[in-house]
């Protein structure tokens, strides 16, 4: 935060309050655009500071011993580290489990995703047949149908095929959303048709034109797609909840969710520190793939 | 749109053309729709034929007609969930749409560090609910928590009891999800702001404009496409509110902040009377389409004009 802090001094030449973007430099500002700046640049800290202290907060107590966590006046550091912790949460609770499962999910969920998602959206954007504009827009509108007002029939098709309480009813219910295909059309239509028409010409036929030549243009939108998709899994609770019933199922978020009301002391440093390995690998995938993330909502809201 | 050969002149070619492109568009889209069908559409379908009967846990189920809709007109828990509904949509969306626009107002500007600032907005959206609502639970304890040990410090004596006070608790619900939601919508702001056109505001100031009327005339108009966007997506998310609830208050205290879409957990999942939980699926249902319906139909007289 401190070398954020510093970065207001040294740059009142290029000071400025107004909207819009500023791609080329300006001249020399006035005394009162320092002024502007500056508070800019203290709104944006205050903002950003409200926006991480809880993880600050998570993260410092799950380094703290049992009593420590809720101490008034509360102690933002931890007097003494207690490491411990990331060794007790395995021993008390089965986190090993809630992991793989949460990853074998998000794996097969995301895999699924992006290859029927970019398949189907060849098929929309560069094949014309009677009907496919009226099927997309069936797509489109599942949009405005929230998950839960169907939930019930789904559960109950799903338990009648005998797949309640497995993972694989996780992977089906996750994997064919209007997202992926949504998403991946979008890209689809930024790419000129004359390729497609030159690879036809060379014989390629449309299954090769989509694996040779539409799968490696679209790169981006696919690490777009599957960065949110697994993030999405990952990060899912009401889904898991009602089908994984089995202890031996359940996923992290699950979990962990049931791992509080197992805490009969008050050792909240432990739960904090399985909350932190659960938020962590979300964290790293988000630091590396940033502006994956970005383009990818900007892309599939936008145009929407 | 795009035609995958040149047009023959033969009206058979032609006919041969469009059936096989008609098997060859249904090939790729086939398997993302078989999944599709069976898993959103057919339990639509579903749902509404549920709505009019009495499905219980044993599988029978008879056809009652629309007494599940006059139990749910007459049911006071139900009038709570949809009123609590409304309630959280009213301070969400609003609020919501002001801060994260304000964000991407100021994160437009050209500053060191943008990339910090973005990352540290977007990062509450992509971390899981439960290690939110546990968090910001304990964050939020009336005697220990830390928000209400800043509250005394800056001399308020009797802040409130936020999740455990049922006058507080959907406030504090609403604080929360904002927090969560606004680096995405604020994602979606950024992208439209950055392809506003540089010469509009030139010209604006030309003209005399200051900031408050070049945001009015200049890029509030020029927002406009993503804003309806933004409202639509907000206006579903908020109506079908439920994850975070579960997790931060199941509902209470009392049912303070029993929404709709827990009213159809509870009788769906845990009292298993699936044909009245389906009729209050199919009011949640119909809320989301006719207002998103009316905000298309709106969006569309004033962008006539």
């Amino acid at each position: 935060m401190s070398e954020t802090m510093n970065l207001v001094a040294p740059a009142p030449r290029r000071a400025r309050t107004s909207l819009e973007p500023n791609s080329r430099p300006r001249p020399a500002g006035s005394g009162s655009r320092a002024v502007g700046r500056t508070i800019l640049y203290i709104v944006l800290i205050v903002a950003a500071t409200a926006m991480l202290t809880p993880f600050f907060w998570m993260v410092m107590s799950s380094l703290k011993d049992a009593n420590s966590v809720f101490s008034v006046p509360v102690r933002w550091l931890p007097e003494v580290f207690v490491w411990e912790n990331y060794v007790d949460i395995w021993a008390r609770s089965d986190i090993g489990v809630w992991i793989r499962n949460s990853l074998v999910l998000s794996v097969a969920v995301t895999a699924l995703q992006v290859i029927t998602g970019s398949f189907a959206a060849y098929g929309f954007s560069r094949i014309s047949f009677p009907g496919r504009n009226a099927l997309f827009l069936l797509y489109v509108a599942t949009i405005a149908v929230p998950w839960q007002s169907y939930m019930i029939p789904q559960f109950i098709l799903l338990s009648n095929a005998g797949l309640a309480n497995t993972l694989w009813s996780i992977m089906l219910l996750q994997a064919f959303g209007a997202f992926g295909v949504f998403l991946m059309k979008q890209f689809y239509e930024t790419v000129p048709e004359e390729l497609s028409e030159a690879a036809r010409l060379d014989g390629l036929s449309e299954y090769g034109i989509w694996w040779r030549i539409m799968m490696p243009l679209s790169v981006p939108a696919i690490a777009s797609l599957s960065l949110l998709t697994f993030v999405n899994t990952w990060n899912d609770y009401l889904g898991p909840l009602i089908y994984l019933r089995d202890p031996s199922l359940w996923t992290l978020q699950l979990g962990l969710k049931n791992f509080v009301s197992s805490l009969y002391d008050t050792d909240y440093g432990v739960l904090f520190a399985g909350l932190t390995i659960s938020v962590v690998p979300i964290a790293i995938i988000f630091l590396l793939g940033q502006r994956f993330f970005v383009e990818g909502v900007a892309t599939s809201g936008l145009k929407g | 749109m795009t035609t995958t050969a040149t047009p023959q002149r033969a009206p058979r070619r032609r006919s041969r053309l469009r059936t096989r492109n008609t098997l060859l568009g249904w090939s790729f889209i086939l398997p993302n729709f078989l999944g599709f069908a069976t898993l959103t559409l057919v339990p639509v379908i579903v749902l509404f034929y549920m709505s009019l009967t009495n499905w219980n846990i044993f599988g029978t189920s008879q056809f009652i007609g629309l007494d599940n809709f006059t139990r749910l007109a007459a049911d006071g828990s139900f009038r709570t969930a949809f009123v609590n509904t409304i309630y959280y949509s009213a301070l969400h969306i609003p609020l919501t749409i002001i801060v994260s626009l304000a964000l991407a107002l100021l994160l437009n500007n050209k500053i060191r560090g943008v990339a910090f600032f973005r990352t540290a907005a977007f990062f509450p959206y992509i971390t899981s609910i439960v290690a939110i609502a546990l968090v910001w639970n304990l964050l939020f304890s009336p005697d220990y928590g830390p928000v209400n040990e800043m509250l005394r410090f800056v001399g308020i004596s009797n802040p409130p009891g936020w999740l455990t006070d049922t006058n507080w608790s959907m406030p504090a619900v609403v604080i929360i999800s904002t927090w969560k939601d606004m680096g995405y919508y604020m994602v979606l702001f950024l992208a439209a702001l950055q392809t506003v056109p540089r010469e509009l505001h030139e010209a604006a100031r030309m003209d005399g404009a200051n900031v408050f009327q070049r945001f009015l005339n200049v890029t509030l108009p020029s927002l406009r496409p993503t804003m309806f966007f933004v409202t639509v997506m907000l206006t579903i998310n908020s109506l079908k509110i439920f994850d975070l609830i579960l997790v931060l208050t199941d509902g209470g205290p009392g049912q303070s902040t029993t929404v709709i879409s827990q009213f159809i957990y509870r009788k769906g999942f845990e009292e298993n009377d699936f044909g009245y939980a389906s009729a209050a699926s199919v009011v949640l249902f119909f809320l989301c389409i006719i207002v998103t319906v009316v905000q298309f139909m709106w969006n569309q007289r004033k962008s006539a004009r």
